[in-house]
């Protein structure tokens, strides 16, 4: 399910991306992520007890998935392996459409349930490079994007 | 639908570029700006904090440059690239990303002559040590490791002397030390050989020579495997906050491309040897046709190889193509498609004997450059390697007789041709 095309269906069709264990801290790879996405276009919900009730990337932050009041698309999940299986419930809970697993994060139990449950799932990923990387972007640090096409892109990069 | 792994001859085309976003040019476009506006107050502030990815000064990145890098991570079967001004250049970088002072390489001693005197002496002088080692026996690359040892180096397909390193065997001694293994794989291009694949870390190329294919253009390019654990305990480098940026660790942020990023984001950044936007499209435009070139290369070389090995003025032939070949059962496993165009033979009559080789060419250029798609040829004894003593040449690989040939692609038999008249040439007094 981490084909080229599987990706970008996913990271068209959902636009709220609920950012499990979100970073103050402007240089962990959390911040950077969420601000990217959020530069992007995307609506960023911070999830994270420490910061519950405060603002983070100017939006407001929940203790748990099950406290946010508005629809989730992707739960994009910054937590230990060992750590994924609550959140996958939870995010099936709250009807969310894909669980994201950052790069590292590879609960192999928590991507069964969520697949299971009718969730896309995507595992050991992070979501900005591969919104980078299909998208444009992440080709001007020369990274292997694997992108091969002769059509024009409908959007700019930047 | 899986993702298609599509062959190197589509890669060497469709890599790294596709239809210009604002155009629809499909040839790549030549970006030749030295700078590119910021949005906002912000978005200047995520891309100089690396949060975005985007284009600042082309010293750092460029959006032509990017699709050569972008094309040969891709033939390499690599994960990120980093293209630079020269081979030398991409050498340097690589270098001095992986190495500071204090710090140790163990390098094969059949290299380039600059890059020899980059580690020997240049590196050096900033307090790198390099210990040369006899790359035949990998053993010897396992005996000189050092506790602070950061790398091991050699060449693919060495010149000029023309040898072929046991890539799996020195992979398997880098893996065991924890240190990543570089590789500078020019000669063979990766057409002919992706090291990356039989376990290297890192691959180096001077794109003056294969790549870019027509003599027009230097270039160099670093590519990353992306599978190097830079968290081993070895590398505190990249896994420290950087103090050149306010504490991004490149490793923990960049992941598997993360040794290309600090690369760039710090010594490219600093150092400055960065590859011109026009270079870059030369090069690109050598880089689409490179298959079909290496393929008359291998072919053209092989014939010559074998007119050599028959021919009554000749003393020796180096090729790893010609089963005689020391090197030839590491030329079937390393490079099955061919053995590249590049050889070297003794004439018979000694130095003076070369010398008149090289004068009674004639359409054979006598340069110092090698993978033009016209035949090169060089006397290293009275060259190259003219300020040594014979002694001193013998010790560095280099028979006073010795021709090194880069074949070219032209009608093979004209330069069979060139070769006898110029050896009967060589005969005479
Ligand atoms: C094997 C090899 N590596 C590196 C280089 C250096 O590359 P450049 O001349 O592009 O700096 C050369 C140049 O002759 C070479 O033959």
């Amino acid at each position: 399910m981490d084909d080229i095309n599987t990706l970008r269906r996913i990271l068209g069709e959902n636009r709220v991306i609920a950012v499990v264990g979100l970073s103050a801290d402007w240089h962990r790879p959390s911040y950077f992520a969420a601000k990217y996405m959020q530069e992007h276009g995307y609506r960023i919900v911070p999830v994270n007890p420490r910061y519950a009730g405060q603002p983070l990337l100017g939006e407001p932050c929940y203790a748990s998935l099950r406290d946010i009041p508005t629809p989730v698309g992707i739960v994009d999940v910054f937590r230990k392996t060992e750590d994924v299986l609550p959140i996958a419930e939870d995010a099936i809970a709250i009807g969310a459409k894909v669980l994201w697993q950052q790069i590292g994060v590879k609960n192999r139990a928590a991507q069964d349930r969520a697949l299971a449950a009718g969730l896309d799932a995507v595992m050991d990923r992070c979501v900005k490079i591969e919104h980078g990387r299909l998208f444009g972007g992440l080709n001007w640090v020369g990274v292997n994007t694997r992108v091969v096409s002769a059509r024009r892109p409908r959007g700019l990069a930047y | 639908m899986p993702d298609r792994a599509f062959g190197i001859e589509t890669l060497c085309l469709h890599a790294g570029q596709i239809p210009d976003p604002a155009t629809g040019a499909r040839a790549a476009p030549i970006y030749q700006t030295t700078s590119f506006v910021f949005d906002s107050a912000d978005h200047a502030a995520s891309l100089f904090n690396l949060q975005t990815f985007g284009n600042v000064y082309s010293r750092i990145s460029n959006p032509t440059v990017a699709v050569l890098e972008e094309r040969v991570a891709a033939l390499e079967n690599g994960r990120a690239a980093l293209a630079c001004a020269t081979g030398q250049a991409a050498e340097a970088t690589a270098l001095l990303t992986l190495a500071k002072s204090g710090d140790h390489i163990v390098s094969a001693s059949t290299l380039y002559g600059g890059t020899h005197t980059l580690l020997g002496v240049n590196l050096q002088k900033l307090g790198v040590e390099t210990t040369f080692v006899d790359p035949d026996d990998p053993a010897n690359f396992r005996r000189a490791l050092r506790p602070n040892t950061k790398l091991l180096y050699a060449e693919t397909l060495g010149n000029p002397l023309i040898n072929i390193v046991d890539i799996e065997a020195l992979a398997a001694i880098a893996r065991d030390a924890g240190v990543p293994l570089v590789l500078d794989n020019t000669v063979p291009s990766p057409y002919l050989c992706r090291p990356l694949d039989w376990g290297a870390d890192i691959v180096l190329h001077s794109a003056t020579k294969y790549l870019g294919g027509h003599g027009t253009t230097m270039g160099g390019v670093i590519v990353e495997a992306g599978r190097f654990n830079w968290g081993n305990g070895r590398f505190p480098e990249f896994t420290t906050p950087s103090p050149g940026y306010h504490g991004v660790v490149f490793f923990e942020t960049f992941g598997d491309f993360g040794f290309t990023m600090k690369a760039r984001m710090e010594t490219m950044r600093t150092f400055g040897p960065a590859l011109s936007p026009m270079n870059a499209w030369l090069l690109l435009q050598g880089v689409e046709t490179l298959p079909v070139r290496m393929d008359r290369h291998c072919a053209n070389a092989l014939a010559v190889a074998r007119f050599l090995a028959d021919h009554p003025r000749v003393t020796f032939v180096n090729y790893p193509g010609l089963p005689g070949s020391r090197y030839h059962a590491l030329a079937s496993k390393y490079l099955p498609k061919g053995a590249s165009g590049l050889l070297n033979f003794g004439v018979r009559g000694g130095a003076r004997a070369g010398e008149r080789f090289i004068e009674a060419a004639q359409f054979m250029s006598h340069l110092a450059n090698i993978g033009d798609a016209k035949t090169l040829i060089i006397h290293p004894a009275s060259t190259t390697h003219r300020q040594m003593s014979e002694e001193e040449q013998r010790r560095a690989g280099v028979a006073p007789d010795m021709i090194r040939m880069s074949v070219g692609i032209e009608s093979i038999d004209d330069i069979l041709w060139d070769i006898d008249q110029a050896l009967q040439a060589s005969a005479k007094a």
